[in-house]
């Protein structure tokens, strides 16, 4: 099948790394992806997996930081080369049951013991079944050559990682419950952070910083798991601007901006470069060292700063960190939450969102496989160019 | 004798007039036959011997006792001043205040008073600081009281030292600085700059609390304030009116020592800016060519440093001492007779060119809020009887109008100018929706008491201070300032001054009447 590869090669790592924050096309074009024909994948060794065909697949962000470089050495030993990447995937199967896909490659896909009967892929405390079992080494469907990914006509999906999607939520809202399941489990983790220090008639302020796909997600997720919170959100284009405050922001203001409105809904007092007080929880989905600085300096002491868009190489005075007291979390992924006693997937969560909120305005532009550099650097630049989500349309090569 | 004020016919011949841009300058040729040009009159002489003046003012007051037979041992004096907000830019010392001052110490030592306290009336401006005491005060009065404290700034967020004096029949209470209500004797020593200051308004303001200053500082007040210049058709000088009324009946007595001072602003270097376009001799169009082009090169900060460094020659011109109301009048007809230029009739565009400095940034920047200030509010004031600008018309201002603020100064300007400006232009609607949470806010209320913040709710007083202006004028617009920040007012931004009156003609047809408004040098246009 032809697909689009990325091949372990260092030196165009290397120089798409350089060229993209001055010419992300020509990032595109000198990265080691390229749309080829490749061997079909065997199917895994197991039960459960099925042949998913890809119906839209959607270019995040990690995908974009393997692609040119960016994504920290940390990730080395978790991926296998040479990979097929998407990971946000509406599919279908031979069924003709059209399914989103969870993409985590956990215990049951590996044919490791779970940590409970019903965990979710993510779930446990222990990730040495991501480099073991019978798949290569990958975290998820997109970073492991023995599964395929969504930037190709099919992949193999375990069927712990399938979801069906109702007939009444079209590809286009589908393709976006991946990332709004990791901004739900992000607002989750920051309302129930949020939640231990409040009493019932406090209103508490969550800061969300960056107004890309997934800080959209928290900022919608938030005012679902906390309608009487107030908002504040950071974002730098004017259409992220109105995003944010359609799906819940009380307060939108651009970054440089975003302390001096944390603080005039808190109350509080400028110290330098902190605040005296500041957000009850931050929800960052920037991931860079000045925006994880500034979600330090804005919450609250003791209160949570949930970093959600993958950090790189971080650069970090912890000095406030140290005294505020404040816990900085990272909100990898999705699993399973326990909300109320119970315990909910992240994913169904995030297929209600998607529905709710009408994800499909979120999704900006398609492309078409063999357009990948025109749809690379369209994702690279979405901010700047009025746009959010981009994402392949596989469903003309069907 | 100087020269009167005057209307320059602008002709083919005209020179080309100097505009201020902030902290540059340029030359802008206006439309000839349709222009006219307003001059202020030359700077008076100064009085030959000042230090004379003052006691023969405190000898021989209006409408009250000599200064000296109002003093007593056992006594409590205070002594209020103006703040650095007065003059612009600051005099050369030795400061009018530093004279008064003295003057009023000297007696008072005489009399054997020991309890004298010293008290900036700021208001809710920023607090000086003590370089901008010694200027003001001198090295001897702030070396003498500064050390045990007699020497302070008012405090209008201390509750334990605001006291209520009273009511008007409008519901205005007074509310003022304890030390001042407790007092024997309260003298004021003032710099009369020009007609909006001094008389009731500067202890009524000067040592108010918020609360008693929202009576006045407010939209409505300010939107019937007709002009600030002109203070029997201002309704924010009605209110401080009626309020002093309460402080005469039921506050101490007050001494009040007002002063003038002649229009010579800048020293030097910076002839050409007080002379006449078509008078500048070579050497004045030379220096003009020179400042110009190395201001234009100059980082900005740079050129900020030069200009608030300036000192200006001001003399004073008259000094007068007594009963408030009585001094205030006589203190008003020296200012109108320095001020005052007579104009037929309005027009139909106004231009004005905006310089670096307002009453809210000594020694600091002319954020975008201050520039409407300072446009709005005090240039288009300068009138008397009715605007030079026709109501529906278009004001046309030159400042860069950068979005740069003090963030000591002006911590709450900067949040005002991304918070409220985003959401409302309208003084009125701001004021219901925004004022209490700036001026009730705990972290402007902070840097205001104990640092040099002007008070939270100031950028509002800033703004409703062009109202009247905004409400009046059927345009604004700036020429050469920031775009971002201009539209942000409300305002239309424009590169020249032809894209300016190009953009004017949308509301004043293609061949309107042009008046400017000649700056430096202060003037009232009394409009027939």
């Amino acid at each position: 099948m032809r697909a689009l590869q990325v091949q372990h090669n260092v030196r165009r790592f290397g120089a798409a790394r350089l060229l993209s924050a001055t010419n992300p096309k020509a990032s595109a074009r000198i990265a080691p992806i390229h749309l080829r024909n490749v061997d079909d994948p065997p199917e895994p060794a197991g039960a459960g997996w099925s042949k998913v065909t890809t119906r839209l697949a959607g270019i995040c962000g990690s995908d974009l930081a393997l692609i040119d470089g960016h994504a920290s050495t940390y990730f080395e030993d978790f991926v296998s080369f040479p990979l097929i990447p998407g990971h946000e995937i509406v599919g279908e199967l031979e069924s003709g049951q059209r399914v989103v896909i969870e993409p985590v490659l956990g215990h049951a896909a590996r044919g490791a013991e779970p940590p409970w009967d019903s965990a979710a892929p993510a779930d446990g405390d222990d990730y040495a079944h991501l480099v073991r079992g019978h798949l290569k080494p990958g975290i998820q469907t997109g970073f492991c050559c023995s599964t395929g990914g969504g930037w190709a006509p099919w992949f193999w999906a375990h069927e712990s990682q399938l979801h069906p999607v109702p007939d009444d939520i079209s590809d286009e809202t589908a393709v976006l419950v991946e990332p709004l399941a990791g901004s739900v489990h992000a607002a989750l983790i920051a309302t129930q952070h949020t939640n231990h220090h409040l009493t019932d008639t406090d209103s508490p302020i969550i800061a969300v910083l960056g107004a890309g796909t997934m800080g959209l997600g928290a900022i919608a997720a938030v005012r679902g798991a906390l309608p009487n919170a107030r908002i504040i959100a950071g974002a730098r284009y004017p259409h992220q601007m109105r995003f944010a405050k359609g799906l819940g922001a009380d307060v939108v203001a651009p970054g440089d901006e975003l302390s001096r409105a944390v603080r005039r809904m808190s109350g509080a007092h400028r110290i330098g470069a902190s605040l005296s007080s500041g957000a009850h929880a931050t929800i960052n989905a920037v991931g860079d060292s000045a925006s994880i600085a500034l979600s330090i300096n804005i919450t609250r002491p003791r209160g949570a700063a949930v970093v959600l868009g993958m950090p790189g190489d971080t650069k970090l005075d912890l000095t406030p960190l140290w005294h505020r007291e404040v816990a900085l979390l990272g909100a990898y992924t999705y699993g399973t939450e326990h909300i109320d006693g119970a315990d909910v997937r992240t994913f169904d969560l995030a297929l209600a969102l998607a529905a709710r909120i009408d994800a499909e305005r979120l999704l900006s532009a398609t492309y078409r496989l063999d357009e990948h550099v025109e749809a690379l650097a369209h994702a690279a630049s979405a901010g700047r160019r009025g746009a959010v989500k981009i994402a392949f349309d596989l469903r003309e090569d069907h | 004798m100087p020269r009167p004020g005057f209307v320059l016919d602008v002709d083919r011949s005209t020179p080309p007039m100097l505009f201020w841009h902030g902290e540059r300058f340029s030359l802008e040729r206006l439309p000839a036959d349709r222009s006219r040009v307003i001059y202020p009159a030359e700077s008076f002489p100064g009085l030959e011997d000042p230090q004379s003046a003052i006691r023969d003012a405190l000898e021989n007051p209006l409408d009250m006792e000599p200064l000296r037979a109002l003093l007593h041992a056992d006594m409590k004096l205070t002594i209020c001043f103006d703040d650095a907000s007065l003059s612009l830019p600051k005099m050369r010392r030795p400061d009018s205040r530093q004279r008064i001052i003295e003057a009023v110490l000297d007696l008072a030592a005489e009399a054997g008073v020991d309890d004298v306290h010293i008290i900036a009336a700021l208001g809710l401006h920023r607090r000086m600081h003590d370089y901008e005491l010694r200027h003001v005060l001198g090295d001897r009065i702030f070396d003498a009281f500064a050390p045990n404290g007699t020497l302070y700034q008012h405090d209008a967020e201390d509750p334990e030292n605001l006291a209520v004096l009273g009511e008007t029949d409008h519901g205005e209470v007074l509310e003022i600085n304890r030390r001042v209500a407790d007092s024997d004797l309260v003298v004021y020593a003032n710099v009369n700059q020009v007609a909006m200051d001094g008389g009731w308004k500067s202890l009524v303001t000067g040592v108010a609390s918020y609360r008693c200053l929202s009576y006045h500082h407010n939209p409505e007040s300010l939107q019937n304030t007709r002009s600030l210049m002109d203070r029997h058709h201002s309704a924010l000088h009605h209110s401080i009116w009626r309020l002093g009324k309460v402080l005469r009946d039921s506050g101490p007595k007050v001494f009040q020592i007002e002063s003038t001072i002649n229009t010579d602003a800048f020293p030097s270097p910076f002839d050409f800016l007080s002379k006449r376009e078509w008078e500048w001799t070579a050497r004045d169009r030379m220096t003009y060519l020179a400042t110009a082009k190395t201001l234009d090169r100059m980082p900005r900060r740079a050129a900020r440093k030069i200009f608030h460094g300036i000192e200006a020659p001001y003399s004073m011109t008259g000094v007068y001492a007594g009963f408030t109301e009585s001094v205030h009048e006589r203190t008003l007809e020296d200012v109108y007779r320095q001020h005052i230029v007579e104009v037929e009739g309005q027009t139909d565009i106004l231009t004005l060119g905006v310089p670096f400095i307002s009453p809210y940034n000594p020694e600091s920047i002319m954020n975008p809020i201050l520039v409407m200030c300072m446009g709005l509010g005090y240039m288009f004031n300068m009138y008397r009887n009715k605007p030079l600008v026709r109501e529906g018309g278009v004001i046309i201002m030159t400042h860069p109008t950068y979005r740069d603020f003090h963030p000591v100064h002006h911590p709450s300007y900067i949040d005002f100018f991304d918070e409220v400006l985003a959401d409302t232009t309208d003084p009125a609607v701001m004021s219901d929706k925004w004022e209490k949470r700036y001026a009730e806010d705990e972290w402007y209320r902070h840097l205001y008491r104990t640092g040099n913040a002007y008070h939270g709710v100031h950028p509002f007083y800033a703004w409703y201070w062009g109202a009247h202006g905004q409400q009046w004028a059927g345009k604004v617009i700036i020429v050469g300032g920031d775009p971002t920040a201009v539209r942000r007012m409300g305002f239309t931004p424009a590169s020249t001054m032809d894209d300016a009156f190009e953009l004017a003609s949308d509301v004043v047809g293609r061949s309107p009447s042009i008046t400017h408004l000649h700056v430096p040098s202060v003037l009232v246009a009394e409009v027939t």
